[in-house]
């Protein structure tokens, strides 16, 4: 399948919406111009045949590992919260979520 | 016995057992030799009191005939290992000040067998970079310098702290990690030796992810028996990371026979880049008649899907780096953003991660964002992924014909300046990686080892690329490498 390579600046907003970083307007244009050029280098691989051929998911052949399903962890508030910028009260501490 | 930095991890435990030095002397120097090379930039936290503590407790081990392999063996950690109670930020500031509750199973196994963390050492943001110039630290640089020359140059990355140390004898080896390159062009750009190990050798567990299908984490050494000795301390199975191998870990350094009569080793002609530098060739060919002279059969061969490894990577890595990096978020450690009258969470968010990450950072998230996207999901990120199952198949067939072991550049270049690239497009930077790439891709372990010196007197490197699992084997021929291109210079000390 063939994908349309260009981004415009929209489009540059809109993904660093989606990944949840601030691009002040006047930046747009040259993260537009970046992402175009590592697009242009990524699109070499159109040439590829990948006709019946899986995409990888695991590089090494084994099964994973799975675990007993037992509590084995657990009881370290003061540990979990010890680098939060904001802890209060035994919880992170965030802007108001719910109106 | 003097200048005990530079010594390295095999001459320094042979020392320790006959008793001619003691690990509190070999930790002194090196943190002596530290302080005085804040100019290179390459320990970013020190820790000289768990330094002296860990170096005293091996000593009374070492009396007390109990010492492990490496008992009282002064080594630096890479900021992207999670050290209990130490700073560990992967040269990020969204991570500034975090102090992990926790101790990497890297790391820890490194303290089990008795070595002493020095300190932490400087890195690109997040593994991020082939320059150590996406550092928050600032650039770590290389103990090298062109001859009659003085400009800065770079050590390499994202290991970069890691290689600028060794090379520069302010420990005697470190720990570096790997997911395009990053410990093996750093070895080569600083005349050291670091060897990517198969995936799931060593436990990612406790360490900063990047892209978690292709990180590895392996030691950045003076020698060939150095990495066979650190990977040993660093490898085998852990609970903590599902993908971590269960198998038993070879004793690495009784493999080190130096006798690779018969080998297979192939040369893989699409290496064979155009535009690659005479210099690199003839390295190459150098390397290619030495492993000869030795013993080996030489073979000529293919992995046709060779340039397709970097444009892969950089839809892999980013879509594995934009999923992993969600977690910093302002919440739950590192920086939060400075927050407006009115701002929510979203607003948190973003202007958290906006002023956390660097750049290329940044960058990479968002293209990683972009081919994870709906309706380019399968265009980019499954196509990837099955280029990458073509990558690793031409590996397989290869293997599958007798070849033990594939001979190729480590790096297309010599180091360059710190700067110099600065105004190259990311693209530019990114070739950097493209010898080394297809490893990851594969699984595969791989080895840089210094093969011998540029025009300009800058070390240049060689890399071997094993079976899954023949890390031995890889070693073992590695040795044999080095043994023929004794490469011995050493930076002169400017810093």
């Amino acid at each position: 399948m063939r994908v349309s390579m260009s981004i415009d600046q929209s489009t540059a907003a809109k993904v660093a919406k989606l990944a949840r970083i601030k691009v002040e307007e006047d930046a747009l244009p040259a993260l537009a111009d970046e992402f175009n050029t590592i697009l242009g280098f990524i699109e070499q691989l159109n040439e590829v045949d990948v006709d019946g051929v899986e995409p990888m998911t695991s590089v090494t052949p084994q099964r994973l590992k799975r675990r007993e399903d037992v509590v084995n962890d657990g009881n370290q508030q003061d540990k979990v919260l010890a680098n939060a910028p904001d802890a209060r009260e035994g919880f992170f501490a965030v802007p108001k979520v719910v109106e | 016995m003097s200048d005990l930095n530079k010594l390295g991890l095999a001459e320094a435990r042979d020392a320790l057992r006959k008793g001619d030095t003691t690990s509190v002397e070999l930790t002194e120097a090196c943190l002596k030799a530290i302080d005085g090379a804040d100019a290179l930039n390459a320990f970013v936290h020190k820790t000289p009191e768990i330094a002296l503590e860990r170096a005293k407790a091996a000593d009374e081990r070492i009396k007390a005939g109990d010492a492990p392999s490496m008992c009282g063996l002064p080594v630096g950690i890479k900021d992207l290992f999670c050290t209990k109670g130490v700073d560990s930020q992967a040269a990020s500031n969204i991570l500034k000040g975090f102090k992990p509750e926790y101790e990497s199973t890297v790391s820890q196994k490194l303290l089990d067998a008795g070595s002493v963390m020095l300190g932490k050492l400087n890195m690109d943001e997040f593994a991020m970079g082939s320059s150590n110039e996406t550092s928050a630290y600032g650039d770590a640089v290389s103990p090298w310098r062109r001859e009659g020359e003085d400009t800065q140059l770079t050590p390499g990355g994202s290991s970069g702290g890691s290689a600028s140390a060794v090379a520069a004898d302010l420990c005697l080896a470190a720990t570096g990690t790997d997911t395009g390159g990053s410990i093996r062009q750093p070895a080569a750009f600083t005349g050291t030796v670091g060897i990517k190990p198969t995936y799931g050798r060593c436990s990612r567990w406790g360490i900063v992810a990047f892209a978690s299908s292709l990180d590895q984490a392996g030691p950045m050494t003076k020698s060939v028996r150095d990495a066979a000795i650190m990977l040993e301390a660093m490898a085998g199975h852990d609970p903590k990371d599902s993908t971590s191998a269960d198998l038993a870990v070879p004793d690495f350094e009784a493999m080190l026979t130096g006798d690779i009569k018969g080998k297979k080793i192939g040369i893989p002609k699409e290496y064979r880049m155009e535009g690659m530098p005479a210099e690199i060739e003839k390295l190459w060919a150098d390397g290619t008649a030495m492993l000869k002279d030795a013993g080996a059969e030489i073979v000529d061969i293919s992995l046709p899907h060779t340039k397709y490894a970097l444009p892969a990577y950089y839809v892999i890595a980013p879509a594995e780096a934009s999923s992993n990096l969600a977690r910093y978020d302002g919440v739950r450690y590192g920086h939060r953003a400075t927050l407006a009258q009115g701002d929510g969470i979203t607003e948190m968010y973003e202007k958290t991660r906006a002023e956390g990450f660097g750049h290329e950072v940044q960058r990479r998230v968002m293209v990683g964002t972009y081919v994870l996207s709906a309706g380019f999901y399968d265009a980019y990120y499954n196509r990837a992924r099955r280029v990458r199952t073509l990558i690793k198949k031409d590996f397989e067939d290869v293997f599958a014909t007798g070849v033990d072991a594939i001979l190729t550049p480590a790096t297309p270049s010599a180091a360059f300046g710190l700067g110099e690239m600065t105004d190259a497009d990311p693209v530019q930077m990114y070739l950097n990686d493209v010898f080394t790439v297809t490893v990851n891709l594969a699984g595969l372990p791989g080895i840089s080892v210094p093969a011998g010196l540029d025009a300009q007197g800058l070390p240049l490197g060689l890399q071997l690329i094993g079976r899954p699992w023949e890390e031995g084997d890889l070693l073992n021929t590695a040795y044999a490498l080095e043994q023929a291109a004794g490469f011995v210079a050493k930076p002169g000390k400017w810093w």
